[in-house]
């Protein structure tokens, strides 16, 4: 189960949004609404543990995220605007060296298997600075495939991706609410994802 | 109940363990130096060419040169070690990899540990093997010559601990590099002192062994404290 | 917003210290006024002229205060700064961001009148001696705070990329000392002997200790200002400052 309490943030002179909570329970996905700039971003970094919030607590499994810290890392799996992936390196490095900081040890031939999965057959020895920004992107995404975070935090998960990718994607996250997993995400285009119970938190400005 | 099974592949977790995860943070940030060569060669290059520059402006006299060719070697290496800084953390912090190593379940520290040993792989062990030629030029005797590179050999590491504490909090801060060299160059005054010093004490007969020591522990204190600040630093730049 | 942050002491919030923090300034303003004239009458009228350096010593009155107090200060300010780190309590990090311009114009008080000592004494403006190098380093360490926290527009991630520079510079402080006094032995260079042994009178310590005490509540009292000032420049947007101003 995942909570947030009271949450306020604040952006230099900026209160973005205050008094803010919610309840999340296996299956569940919370879709953030609000205008540019509401704070969207913010909360999901809040979320996620990378801020702090000016008031307010979240709790994993009832117990505060800033007090169980990297335990609670874990558990959560975040994708944000940048695709968190180095140009110079290949598509398969990049994918390993993921892994490897989630402790898990990935042979090549998984990392392929798994780039293949998203539709990057072939080009898995490429350098990233070489794909496309919607093929950079699936790289990014394939880290959805074998994480096995209960949580899914994700930013504007369905940018640059084509129609194709858009319903593979959207199957993705309902596989995993299906599985008992819980994602949080921000869209601005309407997606339709199948399974789980929605909830929507609109941040108004 | 934690843990849900992946969409795809179930992968066995803890299969790298701490050294595991600190080698691969080595190895990322060693291949990322091997693609990018130029950004590399040139703190090395401007190591040398700045050192050659000192007999240009002061003249070729060998006796002259002699006695402030620790000085002038160290205060190259500083300004070197700092010059690659920058890149430190900067790239990883504007493609957004730096914020998956903080959200990542590894200790966070670990993996400064990682990118700090890479640094001084990358940016301060070359210096350390091109000061015996820079120390001809000066015509430094090999005694001299073999304590200025125990003593680099000591000091670099520390250059990039302290750097990165400089790093991390300059982090996506307006005007970065040049507020970065002010906050940096003051707290490595006493690896300047103790490393070139080591030279002059061994030069006049003092013995260096002190020096080296001091340089030493310097490190050691370093070395425990300045993971910590910098990993503190990260996550305030992050926020 | 109307739940209240749980505050660790009573005047940790910045509306509540505001108001006692004014009512506080003059006071301090007046004793700073009472020992800036004892003081000076004790350093200029009442001590002996000194039998190898003449009038000119007197200048120590201020030169030794000032370095005392800019040491001092830094150390008050990694305080407050580290505290404001732990308790994340913004009262603390605002102390630290208030103190920081008054130790670094001792520091440089402490450089200069050093600096108008050394003219008639050894000839020269400067000295690479190790008091003076050092005190040049702790100017060095104040500018480096004061820059990287103008540099940063977001006051929270300002103040606490601030204290880590800060407890980094205090955990320094005494390496740099230690290391600069060890570089100035080895080099045997000219070294200005301020430790006063059994030359200097009672009357002149005295005066420079009823000084530190002026430039001690002299700091206390612009810190105070200034921190009220940055209160209000943080705050502007809550209601208390609306009436504080009013």
């Amino acid at each position: 189960m995942f909570t947030a309490n009271n949450l306020a943030c604040v952006r230099g002179d900026r209160h973005l949004f205050a008094g803010l909570g919610f309840m999340l329970e296996p299956s569940g996905r919370l879709h953030v609404t609000g205008e540019n700039g509401s704070g969207k971003t913010s909360l999901l970094r809040i979320l996620c543990g990378l801020s702090l919030p000016e008031t307010g607590e979240i709790c994993w499994q009832g117990e505060s995220i800033a007090r169980i810290g990297d335990e609670y890392h874990k558990n959560v799996l975040y994708l944000g605007h940048h695709n968190a992936l180095k140009e110079e390196l290949t598509a398969l490095e990049n994918l390993r060296i993921t892994a490897a900081l989630a402790d898990i040890a990935m042979e090549d031939k998984q990392g392929a298997e798994l780039l293949g999965r998203v539709g990057l057959a072939g080009r898995e020895k490429l350098q990233v600075r070489f794909l496309s920004q919607g093929q950079k992107r699936r790289v990014a995404l394939s880290r959805l495939l074998w994480s096995s975070a209960p949580l899914w935090v994700l930013d504007e998960p369905f940018v640059a991706l084509d129609t194709v990718a858009v319903t593979w994607l959207a199957g993705i996250i309902g596989k995993h609410l299906s599985a008992g997993g819980m994602a949080v995400l921000t869209s601005h285009q309407e997606v339709a994802i199948d399974g789980g119970i929605a909830q929507t938190l609109r941040i108004a400005s | 109940m934690n843990g849900v099974a992946p969409v795809y592949a179930p992968s066995p977790r803890g299969a790298l363990g701490a050294l595991g995860v600190l080698a691969t943070v080595i190895r990322r940030d060693l291949l990322l130096a091997l693609r990018r060569k130029s950004e590399v060669l040139t703190s090395l290059f401007f190591f040398v060419i700045v050192v050659s520059l000192f007999p240009l402006g002061i003249g070729p006299e060998m006796a002259l040169l002699r006695t402030i060719a620790p000085g002038v070697l160290w205060v190259a290496a500083l300004l070197a070690a700092m010059l690659s800084l920058n890149r430190l953390f900067a790239s990883d912090y504007a493609d957004g990899t730096l914020e998956q190593m903080v959200l990542s379940p590894a200790p966070l520290g670990l993996l400064v540990i990682g990118k700090i040993m890479a640094h001084w792989l990358v940016s301060g062990l070359p210096l350390v093997l091109i000061a015996p030629v820079l120390g001809l030029q000066y015509d430094l005797a090999p005694r001299p010559l073999a304590v200025l590179i125990l003593s680099l050999l000591i000091g670099t590491p520390l250059l990039s601990l302290i750097g990165a504490i400089g790093a991390s909090l300059t982090l996506g801060v307006r005007g970065g590099g040049v507020l970065l060299s002010l906050l940096t160059l003051p707290l490595y005054i006493p690896a300047l002192i103790f490393g070139a010093g080591a030279v002059e004490a061994d030069i006049s007969g003092l013995g260096a062994a002190g020096h080296l020591s001091l340089l030493a522990g310097l490190l050691a204190l370093a070395g425990f404290f300045a993971p910590w600040a910098t990993t503190a630093g990260l996550r305030i730049a992050l926020e | 917003m109307d739940n209240k942050i749980i505050h660790w002491f009573k005047f940790g919030s910045p509306q509540t210290f505001y108001p006692l923090a004014g009512k506080m300034v003059p006071w301090f303003w007046a004793l700073a006024a009472i020992f800036l004239v004892v003081g000076l009458w004790l350093g200029f009228f009442v001590a002996p002229t000194d039998a190898v350096q003449g009038e000119a010593y007197r200048i120590i009155f201020i030169h030794v205060p000032a370095s005392w107090m800019s040491m001092f200060l830094y150390v008050v300010m990694a305080c407050w700064a580290g505290i404001g780190l732990a308790l994340n309590t913004r009262l603390s990090s605002m102390m630290a961001s208030a103190i920081a311009p008054t130790g670094a114009m001792f520091a440089f008080l402490s450089l200069w009148t050093g600096a108008l000592w050394g003219k008639p004494m050894w000839g020269t403006w400067w000295v690479w001696d190790a008091r003076l190098t050092s005190e040049l380093i702790l100017l060095f360490l104040y500018l480096g705070f004061m820059a990287l926290q103008a540099a940063i527009d977001e006051p929270r991630r300002a103040d606490k990329a601030g204290a880590i520079l800060a407890l980094v510079g205090v955990v320094n402080v005494p390496v740099i000392y230690f290391s600069v006094k060890w570089w100035n032995t080895l080099h045997q260079g000219a070294s200005i002997s301020m430790s006063k042994g059994s030359t200097m009178a009672v009357t002149m310590l005295w005066g420079m200790l009823v000084m530190a005490l002026c430039f001690w509540m002299y700091s206390i009292a612009v810190a105070l200002m200034r921190v009220r000032a940055i209160m209000l420049e943080r705050e502007r947007h809550t209601d208390w400052v609306k009436y504080a101003v009013e």
